[in-house]
């Protein structure tokens, strides 16, 4: 573990708690988030899925890179948990006129805000404006690094249909070396007890597998059958002018889930894919539609996995999970000596304003020292 | 082209630096050292003058030569000027520097090199510059060097790029040859590192930025030997960072090749790991490497394979270096910093150094390297004044304001470092007294 990380882990024990990096969440932290997402699942299949937990709080969504379904499903998540949103469009904004990140970020902040939630092409901007900002951030995918709640929402999609990743062997098939999927995914995964192999061609690893407990192929026929997950990545088409792959139809007859070879999976084993797919190039057609290939599970998880992340984030225990809302407030806010566990915190049972954290409580003077001074 | 002739003759009283250790490339030596207008006027043991500075337990040391000065101006005053980054190095202990021509406008012309000489001479050191080898650095045409050369300019280079081209370095390494002057280069090859920010490896791969590989500045400088062999002609290498690129060096310059080169200290201070939190005040071309590297870049300064240590201090407006880091302007301060990077990491580095082999690198190799023949001592009767008095026993640590820089991309901050400047004398003007400025 870096410096640095060290560094975030203990602000995150302390304080400010952000969501950067998987490397943030130690293996209990992600099974905690695991197991309140399923309370979150519970939510969205009510009738009126959306309870009181984070009223009164606002999450903004800072996009400079497009990804409409990331930020309709954190914004959806949001307001389930009746948070105030905002969205903050670049396009239409400042930042066309040449404005910094960090000013965009500070005065955002200044309307008030609880959380920000930042995709950027550049990788490592949230870590930038967790260091400017006394909000939550919350890394919606930055440039090549971490995308932290898809491989949240991608462990929880597994462990639905498989149980437990323990022991699993899962593959992760494509362009590794500029994804950000891959790099929280190797993460999580192995966090949890998976075991992981990246199937690719030399040049699209990344240069160095120094950081990560994985094993490599290059041969996705020969690691299939074992596989209890295939996961594929998006392979996109300006690789081929930077000579990583001669023909999108050659990555395709090498590395593409096609139906001869989805045929050659084990029985009950997974294909997943973050989206968007490009089929009849990473995978079939028709490979993207059978029953085991779960992308439409793993959108309608991410909701439920961003409900979980805000309310560890904002509710009114700190994170990490020092005790979620329950019935009384004084108790959350007084946790005692042993962690709350989530069944506590079932926000379900949340239906009083009068259970609600006070606000005056939820001031958290700490995040205000943590910044670096301009 | 040294300014000293232009520069105005300080009238003050005569000046004793008295009880110091004397320290230069004939040894090292108690004696007291008398200061007359412009020039040493004495040296030898109970020597006495009007204005007696106590320099006890220090060293005194011909001033320092920095190869390798991003001075910014003219073209990016907001980061620094001529004025402030002299004022750098007048606190660093440099009584010399080399400005790079990497201005708006590119120093290519015997214009600008005119301009920034000009600049210079309100300095509080002597400012030297350097000339581009291509017309604006775009590798391309060759720069009008003969005009340049005739304004005193000695070293030449493309510096922030190499030259790409083979068959143009070629001939400018011929044309060079003819006129006197030396080359320098940036190694890097564009093909290989364009859009990179960051070295290649481990560290690259965990953060998800792009990185070069070693083998970027590598091909270069294996190119550049073989084509300095070939037209006869000298060649300095800059901030050589990667281990391989010290073993070619060494060899080359075993097998009888007139070749130089420099080392930054922040090439032998932080590796690529410092990048982790995406602070962009790491970010620097060549980038920061591995430990093996650094390790490799300490011996190959201690062996001599590498013959001075040049800061590279490149001054970014903190704006710019907030940016996302892939966006980020490479570069890093280093005037103020390196003579005390070099007796922390180097003399107590375990390399063997001494603190006069530390000096060697930073004051009399470079000044040969460049031609500068006013500066790098040795201290007798009757040479220029250009001294610095160093307390090398005096631990201080790094703070983040970026000192007298008008740019604050520091990145040592907080680390305690050893060997402090007291006293710069330049041109018997003392420009720093007691580690202050005195303009």
């Amino acid at each position: 573990m870096s410096a640095a990380s060290r560094a975030r882990a203990s602000e995150i024990a302390d304080g400010p708690g952000h969501l950067l990096a998987m490397s943030d969440l130690g293996r209990s932290e992600i099974e905690e988030l695991l197991s309140l997402t399923d309370t979150m699942v519970e939510v969205n299949s009510r009738p009126i899925p959306k309870v009181p937990a984070l009223r009164g709080r606002t999450m903004v969504s800072l996009f400079y890179e497009d990804s409409t379904r990331t930020r309709l499903s954190f914004e959806t998540a949001a307001r389930r948990l009746s948070a105030d949103t905002m969205s903050f469009s670049v396009s239409a904004s400042s930042v066309n006129k040449g404005e910094s990140v960090r000013d965009t970020v500070e005065t955002i902040e200044a309307m008030g805000i609880d959380a920000i939630v930042v995709r950027h092409k550049s990788s490592g901007v949230p870590e930038q404006i967790a260091r400017w900002s006394s909000a939550a951030v919350i890394n919606a995918g930055d440039g090549w690094h971490q995308h932290p709640t898809q491989a949240l929402l991608d462990s929880y999609t597994i462990r639905s249909h498989l149980g437990s990743l323990e022991g699993r062997h899962i593959a992760i098939v494509g362009d590794i070396k500029h994804s950000r999927v891959a790099r929280s995914n190797i993460e999580a995964f192995t966090t949890l007890g998976a075991e992981v192999t990246l199937v690719a061609p030399p040049t699209l690893l990344p240069p160095s597998l120094e950081p990560w407990p994985v094993k490599v192929s290059h041969d996705l026929d020969a690691v299939l059958p074992s596989l209890d997950v295939c996961y594929l990545l998006r392979m996109q088409q300006e690789r081929m002018t930077e000579a990583l792959v001669p023909t999108l139809r050659e990555y395709s007859s090498q590395f593409g889930l096609t139906e001869k070879r989805a045929d050659r999976m084990a029985p009950g084993a997974l294909i997943m894919h973050p989206g968007p797919m490009n089929r009849g190039v990473e995978i079939a057609g028709a490979v993207a539609d059978r029953p085991n290939a779960v992308m439409t599970e793993q959108v309608a998880n991410g909701v439920a996995v961003r409900m979980a992340v805000l309310f560890m984030l904002l509710g009114s225990g700190r994170y990490p999970m020092r005790g979620f809302p329950t019935e009384d407030a004084a108790t959350a806010d007084d946790p005692g000596p042993e962690r709350a566990r989530p069944e506590d915190a079932d926000p379900a049972t949340i239906t009083e304003p009068a259970t609600i954290t006070d606000p005056a409580t939820i001031t958290q003077p700490t995040r205000n020292t943590a910044k670096d001074p301009r | 082209m040294s300014n000293s002739n232009q520069r105005s003759v300080v009238s003050g009283p005569d000046i004793v630096l008295a009880g110091g250790t004397v320290v230069d490339a004939t040894g090292e030596r108690r004696l007291d050292v008398v200061i007359s207008e412009v020039r040493i006027a004495a040296v030898g043991p109970g020597l006495d003058a009007e204005h007696r500075i106590d320099v006890g337990g220090c060293l005194v040391s011909p001033g320092l030569v920095d190869l390798h000065t991003h001075l910014r101006q003219p073209g990016k005053e907001e980061a620094e000027t001529i004025e402030s980054g002299s004022r750098a190095a007048a606190l660093g202990g440099y009584t010399a520097v080399l400005a790079m021509p990497n201005t708006t406008p590119t120093t290519d012309c015997a214009a600008v090199v005119r301009e920034v000489l000009e600049l210079g001479r309100k300095g509080l050191v002597d400012v030297h510059s350097s000339g581009a080898i291509t017309v604006d650095r775009a590798g391309e045409r060759l720069a009008p060097m003969a005009e340049m050369a005739e304004l005193g300019v000695r070293i030449f280079t493309d510096d922030g790029s190499g030259v790409q081209d083979d068959r143009l370095m070629r001939r400018a390494l011929e044309y060079a040859s003819g006129l006197g002057v030396t080359l320098a280069q940036h190694c890097e090859t564009t093909s290989l590192s364009e859009g990179t920010c960051m070295h290649e490896g481990e560290w690259s791969s965990r953060l998800g930025l792009a990185g070069q590989p070693s083998e970027a500045e590598e091909l270069m400088v294996m190119r550049d030997i073989a084509l300095a062999r070939l037209a006869g002609a000298r060649m300095h290498f800059l901030h050589l960072s990667t281990a391989g690129s010290v073993a070619m060096v060494a060899a080359a310059r075993a097998g009888g090749l007139p070749i130089t080169a420099e080392a930054a200290p922040h090439h032998f201070t932080l590796t690529d790991e410092c990048c982790a939190g995406y602070d962009a005040t790491f970010k620097v071309h060549p980038p920061l490497r591995t430990a093996a590297d650094v390790a490799a870049i300490k011996q190959g300064l201690a062996s001599g394979a590498i013959d001075a240590i040049a800061t590279d201090h490149a001054p970014h407006a903190p704006e710019e270096k907030e940016r996302p880091f892939d966006q980020a302007p490479p570069g890093m301060l280093g005037l103020e910093y390196a003579l005390a990077l070099a007796f922390t990491e180097l003399v107590d580095g375990g390399t063997g150094m001494t603190e006069a082999d530390v000096l060697a690198r930073l004051s009399w190799q470079p000044a040969a390297i460049a031609g500068m023949n006013d500066h790098g001592g040795p201290i007798v009767e009757g040479r220029p004044a250009n001294l610095c008095v160093i307390d090398p026993s005096e631990r201080w640590t790094v703070d983040g304001s970026g000192g007298a820089s008008r740019s604050r991309n520091v990145p040592y901050v907080g680390r305690v470092v050893r060997g402090r400047v007291r006293h710069t004398i330049c041109f018997g003007e003392p420009v720093v007294t007691d580690g202050e400025a005195q303009r």
